[in-house]
């Protein structure tokens, strides 16, 4: 674990309220992540695994404590802020990948770049970068419906890293891949995770994403049960 | 103008599903405009049929007429003017009550006597030119119609002459003319004037006298009243403005049309679309940034249908104004005052005005199903969740 903490959580607690009563999806939750981690959230359904990265990433909020990420307080931003924060610092891979269906893979890995304000040549230069890191430069023009669902997954790789962000949270991204496009997806983020320095943080139940984790958190009823370091030999 | 950046990307990579949409909204605008144009070509030809077939530039009234008291009209008559004799600017009308018994049944009628070579109205007088024994009468489609009077049928006439005589005389249908101004076809039977000047013994009077179109305005004559025709069509414009309001109701539900087709779209966009949503949240867009997007695609469905309308519509709209519109055979028969064809009229501010009614009206009605977008969870969202 690198020193500098850039995500800090202390006694959170999120509960949801159902029918009359509240239902707790974290408990107590205590943890610090620094810089250029590849960690992971390990778990089964249901542990809170999405409800901590949703928190950490600003897209909900604590019900109880406190989740601080690059100095700001989730709990007390306010949806502009909020907004900001995941604009200029944080990018998200999503299960089920999330591109936007109209836009060609050049427009979706664009997308983060407009909403930055980035002039046109920057964000080609970028675009063009990003898509060379996950080895789809021949694919610009297509649209998500054309691709495959790992060249999907690749695009929102490029899409998350594109910014160059500080934090890429990514949500069981390997769910709707075969075994051999998952590791090429994870491969692709480790290598990004060990020349950009982002902290990549998972939430995944996939045994072929545990294998590549330097760290894995694991929660269990809302609980974290284990944190532990994980040796690393080789990939995968 | 990242929003319109964005908006129009969305709405261009949507492809089919945007065109067919602002297909749909374009014909609307069409139908809107060519709608107020076919009112507005009613009304505008009305007027002027009006104008030509009747009333002319204005009337000189006898002072006794009053044409809303029948029991006047025995003595409203008087030796014309000498200001106001038969030319291409006068055209004197005697104006006389009487009774026909076609088929057997009594039926009121005014006699209209008027100059077989006047220019003044666009009726064809013409026709009562002729020197047969039987009083030539010409009548409107309508009336002939209403007695079941055809041309070279014979109909007794009886009436009073200005000696208080009753006598009677056969006429001779020998015209039936079509008009779309009721006013004088129903129950009027058209005489040369001298003719009834003769049988109503009132020889060189006349009880009105209808000026030409070069003549809006004049000093009133010993005895001769003028009525300009701002005056004599005063009931027919306000009858316009009260169809005007009714109309409103017309164009009302063809927007409202429009409107729906807006807030389906944005709707089903809304709930289609929330996965999207949730990640330009995630992405980092402010739910003001995605309202306005979503907003501004709503609203550049109406500019696109305004283009398209433009580019569709206006040749074909033009090409109605010219040709005009053919009404049926027998439009008649269901008590509508119409002409053979209808020349749709449209004007700037007709376009202007529809236009910017419906882009502004589906901007907002754009902007209301948006604001769901504000009470979203982006976590469901994101997942596609939202019920």
């Amino acid at each position: 674990m690198e020193n500098s903490k850039i995500i800090s959580i202390e006694g959170l607690i999120k509960w949801f309220p159902i029918g009359g009563g509240k239902f707790t999806a974290l408990n107590d939750i205590n943890l610090t992540f620094g810089k250029g981690e590849f960690a992971g959230l390990v778990g089964p359904s249901g542990s809170g695994k999405t409800t901590l990265l949703n928190i950490i990433g600003s897209l909900d909020a604590p019900s109880e404590g406190k989740a601080t990420v690059l100095g700001q307080s989730i709990g007390e931003l306010s949806h502009k802020k909020a907004a900001k924060l995941r604009n200029e610092h944080l990018g998200f891979i999503f299960q089920t990948y999330n591109l936007l269906p109209v836009y060609s893979v050049y427009e979706n890995v664009e997308f983060p770049l407009l909403l930055l304000g980035k002039n046109a040549e920057e964000r080609k230069k970028a675009v063009m970068d990003a898509l060379e890191w996950v080895g789809l430069t021949d694919k610009i023009k297509s649209r998500p419906a054309q691709l495959s669902g790992g060249e999907c997954q690749r695009v929102a790789v490029a899409r998350a890293m594109v910014k160059k962000p500080v934090i890429v949270l990514a949500d069981e991204p390997t769910a709707n891949l075969d075994a051999e496009n998952s590791h090429n997806i994870l491969q692709t983020m480790e290598k990004l995770n060990s020349e950009l320095k982002t902290t990549f943080i998972f939430a995944t139940h996939d045994e072929k994403v545990k294998k590549y984790l330097h760290r894995k958190v694991s929660l269990f009823d809302g609980k974290v049960s284990q944190d532990e370091l994980v040796e690393k030999v080789g990939n995968g | 103008m990242l929003a319109i950046k964005l908006a129009y990307r969305n709405l261009i990579g949507a492809g089919l599903r945007t065109w067919l949409n602002v297909f749909v909204l374009s014909l609307s605008f069409l139908v809107i405009i060519w709608h107020r144009g076919i009112i507005n070509g009613w009304d505008r030809q009305a007027r002027n049929d009006t104008m030509n077939q009747e009333i002319g530039g204005g009337q000189y009234w006898h002072e006794n007429y009053d044409p809303y008291d029948p029991f006047t009209l025995t003595d409203a008559h008087g030796i014309i003017h000498e200001k106001l004799q038969s030319d291409d600017n006068y055209a004197p009308v005697l104006v006389a009550q009487a009774t026909i018994y076609p088929g057997g049944r009594v039926q009121s009628v005014l006699l209209k006597g008027i100059e077989p070579a006047q220019k003044v109205l666009t009726i064809p007088t013409e026709y009562l030119e002729s020197d047969a024994v039987e009083i030539p009468v010409m009548l409107g489609s309508r009336m002939a119609e209403n007695n079941k009077l055809k041309i070279g049928d014979f109909v007794t006439v009886r009436w009073r002459d200005a000696n208080g005589t009753f006598d009677a005389a056969d006429a001779k249908v020998v015209h039936i003319f079509k008009t779309n101004v009721p006013m004088i076809d129903n129950g009027q039977m058209w005489v040369s004037l001298k003719r009834l000047q003769k049988i109503m013994q009132m020889d060189g009077e006349a009880t009105m006298v209808v000026t030409s179109q070069d003549i809006t305005s004049a000093q009133d004559l010993p005895h001769w009243l003028f009525k300009d025709y701002s005056i004599l069509l005063k009931e027919f414009d306000e009858m316009i403005k009260m169809k005007n309001v009714g109309g409103l109701v017309m164009w009302f539900v063809l927007l409202l049309l429009a409107w729906i087709a807006i807030f389906d779209t944005q709707v089903l966009s809304i709930f289609r679309r929330q996965k999207e949503i949730g990640t330009d949240i995630a992405l980092g867009m402010t739910r003001g940034q995605v309202i306005r997007i979503f907003t501004i695609e709503g609203a550049m469905h109406g500019i696109l249908a305004a283009i398209l309308a433009a580019i569709y519509g206006a040749p074909l709209l033009y090409l109605q104004a010219v040709k005009g519109m053919s009404m049926p055979e027998g439009t008649d028969d269901m008590g509508l005052v119409i002409s053979d064809t209808i020349y749709p009229y449209y004007t700037i501010g007709l376009v202007v005005v529809t236009a910017m009614v419906v882009l502004i009206t589906t901007t907002i009605v754009s902007f209301l199903p948006t604001r769901r977008i504000s009470k979203m969870n982006p976590t469901d969202a994101i997942r596609g969740k939202i019920q």
